[in-house]
């Protein structure tokens, strides 16, 4: 797996595309494989705020459940519906189509906190 | 791979729903190594192994195996386990991994008989192959005639050329059997029954699987559905106690629940709203607290969620309508029939 080097990473395996002060949130490829047959996601809805580093929701697994924290602070402005009818899509197009959500940043900062797709793919180390 | 019991094991290989269909149309592989073995030898063998567990050891005939428990005095499981006789002298004890050296200690404190308790995991590896293709894919590297081994018997025998224990036994819910061989020559026949079972698509399966197909077949984990505070009439296991036997270590205990009653029993749910119930939820009557989950997961072959609970035993029934608290949002849910999944015969 080869991470793309246009999205900034976190050590708990979420994805942030920064666009202006907007960014788009997902789980990365490591995060989708670990977890296995995605049956439900549970995002916040429009308007929520979010935190650096608290739980924004969960992704659920036949085989387990996990929170996903948030790579960065802000407001959300939009939710992939798509999710929760098709979860298993994280499973397909976890870095794309399956994004979970937008946020308008309140701090875009902090995206510099966040790991390269380099340091990223470092940390999961090799995997197919 | 996840850390288990001090073993590195896989939870997945090609995907948990993967392997747990795979095994239900066809055939699986799982290395269940970590299991532990005891051995019971000398003539009182049969007299120690009858006292310290729940099922009637003195029914096995030589070659016949049986699932039985261990208990406290107090009636709660030390663990679940299967006794094989392998002879009149000798019985051998599959056990819980985790539980193994707590099982030994167990199983020497009782030992009041001329017999020796040995803890032989050291020198098993076991390979459990499931599925309706089970046994025309390990009948490929065995002369043991296969069908010939009634369910629950086993045989000791050779498997690709290597003295094997081959029992007619799984954990699940499915056709198949679990072999003991010596663990230097495991990775070669894991490759072989690999080989062999190539033309029916043989996949290798991990824990994740494992734990979905006997949820389906409402077989009991221990640490989940059993563990020191249950005992087996609350967790709908009455059937492997023999109350007619000898004396055996918790049958006091048992006497006396069975004469009160049991306060709460093991029952089968189905989600009905969004959400699984996983081990440890809280379960709501009436919006109540009144139980809690102790498995719970998708069904890969019903596509619903299920579980096991228990509930007051008044409660513990097919139909009622309950609640399970899905990080802090009740969620309905419905008591049903078990198991869940029985294999077409």
């Amino acid at each position: 797996m080869t991470y793309p080097e246009n999205l900034r990473y976190t050590k708990e395996h979420e994805w942030t595309l920064a666009e202006g002060d907007e960014a788009t949130i997902g789980i990365t490829y490591h995060a989708q494989k670990e977890l296995g047959d995605i049956v439900y996601v549970d995002l916040p809805k429009v308007g929520a705020k979010i935190e650096q580093g608290k739980t924004l929701g969960s992704v659920e697994s036949v085989k387990a459940v996990s929170d996903i924290y948030s790579p960065i602070s802000g407001e959300v402005v939009a939710v992939n519906e798509a999710l929760t009818s098709e979860p298993e899509k994280l499973n397909e197009d976890p870095h794309g189509a399956a994004w979970l959500i937008k946020v308008r940043m309140s701090m875009p900062d902090q995206i510099k906190n966040l790991l390269s797709a380099q340091e990223y793919q470092d940390y999961v180390g090799a995997e197919s | 791979m996840v850390d288990f019991g001090g073993w590195d094991m896989p939870v997945q290989y090609s995907g948990l729903v993967d392997e747990h269909q795979t095994v239900r149309r066809s055939v699986g592989l799982f290395d269940v190594s970590h299991m532990g073995e005891i051995e019971v030898h000398g003539p009182e063998a049969l007299k120690l192994v009858d006292y310290v567990s729940t099922n009637a050891a003195s029914k096995l005939k030589v070659g016949q195996a049986h699932y039985s428990g261990l208990l406290y005095e107090h009636g709660g499981f030390v663990d679940d386990i299967l006794v094989h006789k392998v002879a009149d002298d000798s019985f051998f004890l599959c056990v819980n991994a985790s539980n193994q050296e707590k099982d030994f200690e167990h199983i020497c404190g009782q030992n009041q008989f001329d017999c020796v308790v040995e803890l032989a995991s050291d020198r098993y590896a076991q390979l459990a192959v499931q599925g309706p293709n089970a046994r025309d894919t390990l009948q490929k590297l065995t002369p043991v005639d296969l069908s010939g081994i009634r369910y629950y018997w086993f045989v000791d025998g050779v498997v690709s050329g290597t003295p094997a224990r081959i029992a007619h036994t799984g954990y699940t819910g499915e056709d198949g059997f679990e072999i003991y061989v010596a663990p230097a020559e495991a990775p070669r026949i894991w490759n072989e029954i690999l080989a062999a079972g190539e033309e029916f698509g043989i996949k290798p399966c991990g824990l994740g699987a494992r734990n979905t197909l006997r949820l389906e077949a409402k077989m009991a984990l221990y640490g989940h559905e059993i563990h020191a505070s249950i005992n087996p009439f609350e967790a709908d296991l009455g059937w492997i106690v023999k109350m007619d036997k000898p004396d055996f270590v918790g049958r006091q205990a048992l006497a006396r629940s069975q004469q009160a009653g049991v306060t709460r029993k093991l029952i089968g749910f189905e989600m009905r709203g969004r959400g699984i119930g996983r081990d440890g939820y809280e379960v709501l009557l009436d919006g109540q607290p009144a139980g809690w989950v102790t498995s719970g997961s998708p069904s890969p072959t019903l596509g619903k969620n299920i579980g096991l609970c228990y509930l007051p035993v008044a409660e513990a029934k097919p139909g009622r309508k309950i609640e399970i608290v899905v990080r802090n949002q009740p969620v309905e849910a419905e008591t049903v029939e078990t198991p869940f999944y029985k294999r077409p015969k």
